[in-house]
């Protein structure tokens, strides 16, 4: 498997490192059932069979967190794009700390 | 037919045409008391179980494919019950007992072979984890030895042990674990099974779970309509596509494992042989083949093969470990689809469905937990409560913070 860097470039996907599935919405803290939604935010997952949207994060190369769009039963890529701007505000400061 | 040494004479004298198959051609009934998703290793053991244990014997279970498709025809065959934490030990251990009487229990030979698990340490730290691990094994009443590097050295010569970065220390084995034949496993269970009434239905895909007021009434299937008044869940790698079905979402994620097997050379590794300072396992299998894997690939993935960046990082591992295997061939690898659980322990329970029961969450480590595994969650489909051996294997342990993270890694599925 080969993800397409949008910053570098085609690479071997062992430069990668992956950081799981990106349509996870981070819940709101202060919201009531806060602690209920951040047990299903930390542990439950959708797991399709079929496209899946997560990060990646190009650790052997720029460092950029991308989302990539693949197809898990085939490991077909459809889309990359940088991470940045793309996830949940919230999530980017995380990143940027 | 009983299988035995009288068996197997007259069967000679006849040429051998008497055989008969080893279970039957069941077609679908309308309606079943319990119906097992799954037709691996888990899923038949625990309609063995149900009939054994407990009388029921009105059970289908129901496979996709063929039996022997799935996991249970795709791992490196090692059972073993050194485990450390409390929760896990005593599970364990009663598969590996289990597996101690499985042959006459299921009259059918499963090539149990208990020739010892090692696992290797490298480094001082290393062997204070070992030694604690050995000591919680033996107040659970499981053997374990720890191994100097000169007991290692006799028992498995030709590891590179002055490793520059990697010097073998000693070892903890398990003299009790060791290896089965992973296909007989499938078919002594579904035989034995088979033999007590349940009816075993291959090529039958369950495509839905059909609830009424909360609670299940049976399966939509491609061979139709199946009834049941309890539907038990052991699906592995497509565990979350059959429990979104009812509804549910698990806390599991579909990964792939890779395994290897290289040509026959003549006895070279006795027993099974861990590396501790990678993630590698080798064994050697009865025809000669050495049996080894490593990391799953660390991805999602439902994809029965994997890629070539962790077949390097195996192949580094095995280097380190016995430089020799670097002059064999590797004559076929394969991948199977590992559920892969938030903290890396399986789940045995009820569901929120009325009816609906969940047997999944194995990561890499269910062909082990095969007999335990079965016995158990039939013992929590007949009495709609779990057994003590697996009270701890919760669907609701994340909400509560009972976790069970024997690594420590946290929910981070691709790292247990």
């Amino acid at each position: 498997m080969r993800i397409p860097c949008p910053f570098c470039g085609e690479r071997g996907v062992s430069e990668f490192s992956y950081r799981g599935d990106a349509t996870l919405q981070r819940p709101d803290a202060g919201s009531e059932n806060a602690l209920a939604a951040f047990v299903d935010y930390v542990h439950l997952r959708d797991n399709p069979a079929g496209r899946h949207r997560e990060f990646w994060q190009h650790t052997g190369g720029c460092r950029a967190w991308l989302v990539v769009v693949r197809d898990v039963r085939t490991h077909a890529i459809e889309q990359v794009s940088a991470a940045r701007g793309l996830s949940q505000t919230v999530d980017v400061q995380m990143v940027e700390v | 037919m009983h299988y035995s040494i009288l068996s197997i004479l007259t069967q000679a004298l006849r040429g051998q045409q008497g055989w008969t198959p080893a279970w039957r051609e069941a077609e679908p009934q309308r309606h079943y008391d319990v119906v097992i998703v799954g037709g691996g290793g888990h899923g038949l053991a625990t309609a063995h179980y149900l009939a054994k244990e407990h009388g029921i014997t009105r059970v289908a279970v129901l496979e996709k494919g063929y039996i022997g498709s799935g996991n249970v025809g795709r791992n490196t065959t090692i059972i073993r019950s050194n485990y450390l934490l409390p929760e896990n030990t005593p599970f364990y251990e009663w598969s590996l007992k289990l597996w101690e009487g499985l042959e006459r229990d299921l009259n059918y030979n499963a090539m149990v072979s208990q020739r010892g698990v090692l696992n290797l340490f490298h480094s001082d730290s290393q062997r204070d984890a070992f030694a604690r691990r050995g000591n919680t094994m033996r107040l659970a009443g499981v053997d374990a030895e720890l191994l100097d590097r000169d007991a290692v050295r006799a028992l498995v010569p030709r590891l590179d042990f002055d490793n520059a970065r990697f010097p073998i220390q000693g070892g903890l084995l398990q003299r009790r674990g060791g290896t089965a034949r992973h296909d007989a496993v499938a078919w002594g269970f579904a035989r034995a099974a088979d033999k007590r009434g349940v009816d075993i239905i291959q090529n039958c895909e369950v495509t839905g779970i059909r609830t009424t007021e909360g609670r299940v009434t049976g399966v939509e299937t491609t061979r139709g309509f199946i009834g049941a008044g309890k539907v038990g869940l052991a699906c592995a790698g497509n565990s979350s596509r059959v429990a979104a079905m009812a509804g549910l979402r698990l806390p599991i994620e579909s990964h792939v494992l890779q395994a290897f097997v290289s040509e026959a050379v003549k006895p070279l590794v006795k027993g099974v042989v861990t590396f501790g300072a990678g993630h590698f396992y080798v064994s050697q299998s009865d025809k000669g083949g050495l049996v080894f894997g490593g990391d799953i690939d660390g991805y999602n993935s439902y994809a029965q093969r994997g890629n070539l960046p962790t077949i390097e990082d195996v192949a580094e591992s095995a280097m380190a470990l016995m430089p020799g295997l670097g002059r064999l061939r590797l004559l076929r690898h394969w991948g199977g689809l590992m559920d892969m659980s938030m903290d890396g322990s399986p789940i045995i329970d009820r569901t929120p469905v009325q009816g609906l029961f969940l047997n999944a969450g194995w990561c890499y480590g269910g062909f082990k937990a095969t007999p335990a595994s079965g016995w158990c969650f039939a013992w929590t489909i007949a009495k709609d409560e779990p057994h003590p051996l697996n009270a701890a294997f919760r669907l609701d342990r994340f909400a509560t913070g009972h976790v069970i993270d024997e690594k420590g890694a946290g929910a981070q599925p691709n790292l247990h």
